[in-house]
């Protein structure tokens, strides 16, 4: 159990960066509360496994520091760091034992032998490995290897957080389920510090307390789930959090209303958007409602695409297109229909960053 | 064209990687090919490639037979999980490579790309290396090499599964659009039912090697034909209980008995699985009378507008995906509750007998 | 099937059949029928059935003791080669730059000697080794050392055995070294992260890593180790005494020297089959561990 703080931190992987744009981690403070969980979310390239990596000690970041529980570890190689790490691609010791990989941490900390046995007894009593003990860890599938590298980690009694580098890549639907309520359980046990890397919103989501969303080398929003889903500070958030993303439609905005391509929509307070800035309207298509043409703004459909447990209409509105979430109980003939946004549920946007109502500023 | 496998099989060193398989691909058609790693779904593909030749069965392509003919004089081409693409050419003349070997003149060729790199919108990317392009532009190129070869079928083996989950969101958006304008028979395997779902067309369910099921896939998710079927076509896994029927009541181990009401009752005595999605397990108690799941949750999972709950009743897990933010303690009692409307009912050989009535008139033909 | 895969793409390998009848079965078939006839000259054979193989397996006749002796310095020679240069081998391996020009320099430095012709590096460590006009056995001799590789059993070895680990350890390393270089670096992060230790990550990830290209060294070192000939011929001509005869010097000396050309032939295909024989064994053993060590649990 760590807490985490990366001080004025910004990684570039050219020696003499000039531009922000030569930075792979853009300068930025993050504090991580000891026992949490995190998520590091974003698309390849974003700079989320240069930010584990200098937390993991692989990488020495250019500027700043790391913090551990108010200690600079910047420096200290990662044997000294007590993290724990699982890999994007299983790593196990073909030649060992399921047993033999787990007692490895400990045998080379040279851990009496009679304590080795007990803790990896319970480690893989939590992981559900105990059946498979005494077989090589190379035959088993690749979901119990994930479960092996990350006891691993856990079998270690000091061990200070563990780093997760998209550890269910290689896994399965079916398992990935399995194994992610394994480390929520696990987590809620241990109370260690996670750190979960990932591209995969559903992952991200389910497994953090936290989620940081960062995008070209830079933390866009760190939130709860739901204070991404519901008030993304970025449209970006927006647009990566929620399948589909958010509706983002460029409007110009007056007092309570906004106005798109000549359309007027009702806002739910007043904003003073900045000058020369470009605005945006976002909505998440759970929040617009679809009926069948009449009142509300007219839209025309071009596909629904029934995934099962709801239906996702595609509707251009003004030829700019729109997903909006399709009602059990609503059926609609021919391709014209009208939909109304929740007024409560919209937010603007200036050059990308959510607005805040004039009403409070003032 | 249409594609034909005929009581396929084919064993490698005493494991059945495919058996008995009866498929029609019609042209111009998208099927997709649903199951689990290790399933049966590239086995199936090279076997219909013509890169493996089955034990047993017949593969025809109109009419004409061509189970012994090699991969190399057929018109197929094949997408990868893995991005493959010439590294010293440039995206043109990776899309024309395969033109290129049919010697076909240079304005046939250049028409053809630029229409294909059109389609999946690789226009302003044609000069560069495969080095220099995001791994969605990579499969792109790659997509865009097999259907500039006018191949049939295509066939693809999880093309999305190395991509980024956005984009991966957006080609699936985009490829129904590409494949019904090519007209090709496009075979697709993919281990996700949402993206099954997604892409529509038709879906072949895979488990251990053997088709359990071939139809349209929104029919496949409503109306499976075992449990199989319905365990594939699950994200997140179908919730199971046994339950056994005596009169008007189903008896159900842990559970309060369940009223056979409506199509429930028409089912005779005996044992069933019953089965449920996780998005029916709700945890409001409805009017009607319901299957209740009494248990303790295990897991919690938000997602930001919905929650995944993990009950354990008995031994059991069930998963309840609920609109909402639910935050749960784990080890607290709670009460799940099922519309029998939603249940599906497998016999013990694990054929469905019935399948909850589709709620969404119109989607199903 | 009725209907059987395109069979025409076996006639692509019908040349590569001539050739390999011409160059392998062929020649192989002259020796079998040279080992079961005898001749004085003249090319003029008669038959002399099994009789050069019983001899040869007997002990107390000349030729099976001369064969028995040559072929203990034989398997004593591979043995000590594989001794020196698998873990010499692995060791320079593990020691070798990862990235950076130093990487190619060094490849290039160990390439060198597999350039070399067996006769030229005889050549260069004849002249090596001489103490009247060689670095190494004047330098020696000049120490106050006893080294003369004309004269002396023991030195006459350590020679032939430095020379041919000069010549092929680099062999050795460049395997290790593919096999090394393909170890994602992850392993080495979690080793790092695990608390490993040098040793542990050596035995716990390299060695398992590396052990498909070693079984591959180990078989070319001991096949080549084997057959030696060109370099016991240059330097020490098989002495002092027969002390450096191996089976091909002999079976040379017997061929062209004494135009024995039965007993040669005969000679010839015992040590081919030796070394079938070990290869096969060898390879049998390795696999067969490799396979059973990857089953997955019932």
């Amino acid at each position: 159990m760590t807490s985490i703080i990366l001080e004025n931190l910004a990684h570039a992987y050219r020696p003499n960066p000039s531009s922000p744009a030569d930075y792979a981690l853009k300068q930025a403070t993050q504090i991580w509360e000891s026992g949490g969980a995190y998520a590091l979310l974003g698309p390849s390239g974003c700079g989320k496994t240069t930010l584990l990596n200098i937390i993991s000690g692989l990488v020495i970041p250019s500027q700043g520091r790391v913090l551990f529980d108010g200690k600079d570890v910047t420096h200290l190689p990662t044997e000294q760091r007590n993290i724990a790490q699982v890999f994007q691609f299983p790593v196990i010791y073909d030649t060992m034992t399921v047993r033999e990989n787990l007692a490895f941490p400990l045998r080379n900390r040279r851990v009496p032998e009679p304590q080795i046995t007990a803790r990896v007894a319970e480690i893989a009593a939590l992981l559900d490995l105990t059946a498979d003990l005494d077989y090589k860890a190379k035959g088993l599938t690749a979901d119990s290897k994930q479960k092996i590298s990350l006891g691993r980690g856990l079998v270690r009694p000091d061990v200070a957080a563990i780093l997760f580098d998209e550890p269910l890549t290689v896994i399965d639907p079916h398992l990935k389920w399995e194994l992610r309520s394994k480390l929520k359980e696990i987590h809620r046990k241990l109370d260690v510090t996670m750190i979960y890397v990932t591209h995969d919103q559903t992952e991200a989501l389910t497994f953090a307390d936290k989620v940081v969303v960062m995008s070209d080398g830079e933390v866009v929003q760190t939130g709860t789930p739901e204070e991404l889903f519901e008030r993304p500070a970025h449209t970006f958030v927006g647009h990566f959090i929620g399948s589909p993303g958010m509706n983002i439609l460029p409007c110009t905005v007056s007092g309570t209303n906004a106005i798109v391509d000549g359309h007027t929509i009702a806002l739910d307070a007043a904003y003073t958007p900045p000058a020369g800035a470009r605005i945006e309207l976002g909505i998440r298509p759970d929040f617009v409602h679809l009926a069948p043409h009449g009142t509300g703004l007219p839209v025309t459909i071009e596909r629904i695409d029934d995934l099962g447990r709801h239906r996702i209409a595609r509707v251009l509105l003004d030829g700019r297109k729109m997903a909006v979430t399709v009602p059990d109980s609503l059926s609609i003939s021919g391709d014209q229909a009208s939909i109304t946004m929740l007024a409560h549920r919209i937010g603007i946007f200036a050059d990308g960053h959510r607005l805040n109502p004039a009403a409070k500023e003032a | 064209m249409t594609l034909v496998l005929d009581a396929i099989s084919r064993s490698v060193a005493g494991e059945v990687h495919s058996s008995n398989i009866s498929l029609t691909l019609e042209r111009g058609t998208l099927n997709v090919l649903l199951g689990p790693t290790l399933s049966g779904k590239t086995s199936l593909m090279r076997l219909m490639a013509g890169l493996d030749k089955p034990d047993s069965g017949h593969l025809s392509v109109d009419g004409r037979d061509v189970t012994g003919v090699s991969v190399g004089r057929r018109n197929v081409a094949m997408v990868y999980q893995q991005f493959i693409n010439y590294p010293t050419l440039s995206v043109f003349e990776n899309i024309a490579s395969p033109l290129r070997v049919a010697r076909l003149d240079r304005s046939e060729i250049d028409s053809r790309v630029r229409d294909a790199a059109r389609l999946l919108r690789l226009e302003p990317m044609l000069d560069r290396t495969p080095a220099q392009l995001s791994g969605g532009q990579q499969q792109r190129t790659t997509i865009a090499r097999a259907l500039v070869k006018r191949a049939d079928p295509v066939l693809m083996d999880e093309p999305l599964a190395n991509l980024d989950y956005k984009l991966r969101e957006e080609l699936r958006e985009e490829l129904p659009k590409i494949f019904a304008s090519s007209g090709a028979i496009f075979v697709y395997a993919t281990t996700e039912p949402s993206e099954a779902l997604l892409l529509g067309g038709n879906t072949a369910t895979l488990s251990e090697g053997r088709v359990t099921q071939f139809g349209p896939t929104p029919h496949l998710y409503r109306d499976p034909f075992d449990l199989a079927t319905a365990e594939v076509f699950s994200d997140p896994p179908l919730n199971t209980l046994t339950a056994e029927k005596r009169g008007s009541a189903f008896a159900i181990q842990g559970a309060p008995d369940l009223a056979a009401a409506g199509s429930l009752a028409r089912l005779g005595d005996g044992r069933y699985t019953l089965g449920f999605r996780a998005h029916h397990l709700e945890l409001t108690k409805p009017v009607a009378p319901a299957l209740e799941i009494a248990g303790t949750v295990s897991v919690s999972e938000i997602t930001g507008s919905e929650s995944f709950i993990h009950l354990a009743m008995h031994g059991h897990n069930f998963v309840a995906l609920t609109q909402g933010i639910h935050r749960l303690e784990i080890g607290e009692a709670l009460t799940g509750y099922v519309d029998p409307a939603h249940l599906f009912a497998f016999d013990p050989s694990g054929r469905c007998v019935m399948a909850p009535a589709s709620v969404q008139g119109g989607a199903v033909a | 099937m009725e209907k059987p895969f395109n069979n025409r793409a076996w006639f692509m390998v019908l040349p590569v059949f001539i050739i390999v009848a011409f160059s392998a079965i062929l020649p192989l078939m002259t020796v079998v029928n040279y080992s079961v006839q005898d001749t004085f000259g003249n090319n003029q054979f008669f038959w002399n059935g099994i009789g050069w193989f019983k001899e040869l397996l007997d002990l107390s006749s000349e030729l099976g003791g001369r064969f028995i002796d040559a072929m203990f310095r034989n398997f004593l020679f591979s043995f000590l080669i594989l001794l020196i240069e698998i873990p010499l081998g692995i060791a320079v391996a593990l020691a070798m730059p990862r990235q950076g020009w130093a990487v190619s320099v060094s490849l290039v430095l160990l390439a060198l000697p597999l350039l070399i012709p067996w006769n030229v590096v005889g050549t260069i460590w004849q002249v090596f080794g001489r103490t009247d006009i060689g670095l190494l056995g004047w330098g020696l001799t000049s120490l106050g050392i006893d080294y003369n590789y004309v004269s002396g059993v023991l030195a006459a070895w350590i020679t032939i055995i430095i020379m041919d680990v000069w010549h092929w350890t680099s062999l050795v390393v460049l395997l290790c070294y593919a096999g090394l270089r393909s170890i994602p670096d992850a392993f080495y992060q979690a080793a790092r992260i695990d608390g490993a230790s040098r040793w542990a990550i050596f035995c716990a990830i390299q060695l398992p890593k590396m052990s498909r290209v070693l079984v591959i060294a180990v078989l070319l070192r001991f096949m080549d180790s084997f057959m030696i000939y060109t370099e016991p011929f240059v330097v020490t001509g098989g002495g002092p005494g027969n002390a450096t005869t191996f089976i091909s010097i002999d079976l040379v000396k017997i061929a062209l020297g004494q135009f024995d050309l039965g007993k040669a032939a005969a000679l010839s295909l015992v040590y081919n089959l030796i070394i079938l024989t070990v290869c096969w064994v060898f390879y049998t053993v390795m696999t067969h561990y490799e396979s059973k060590d990857g089953r997955a649990r019932p």
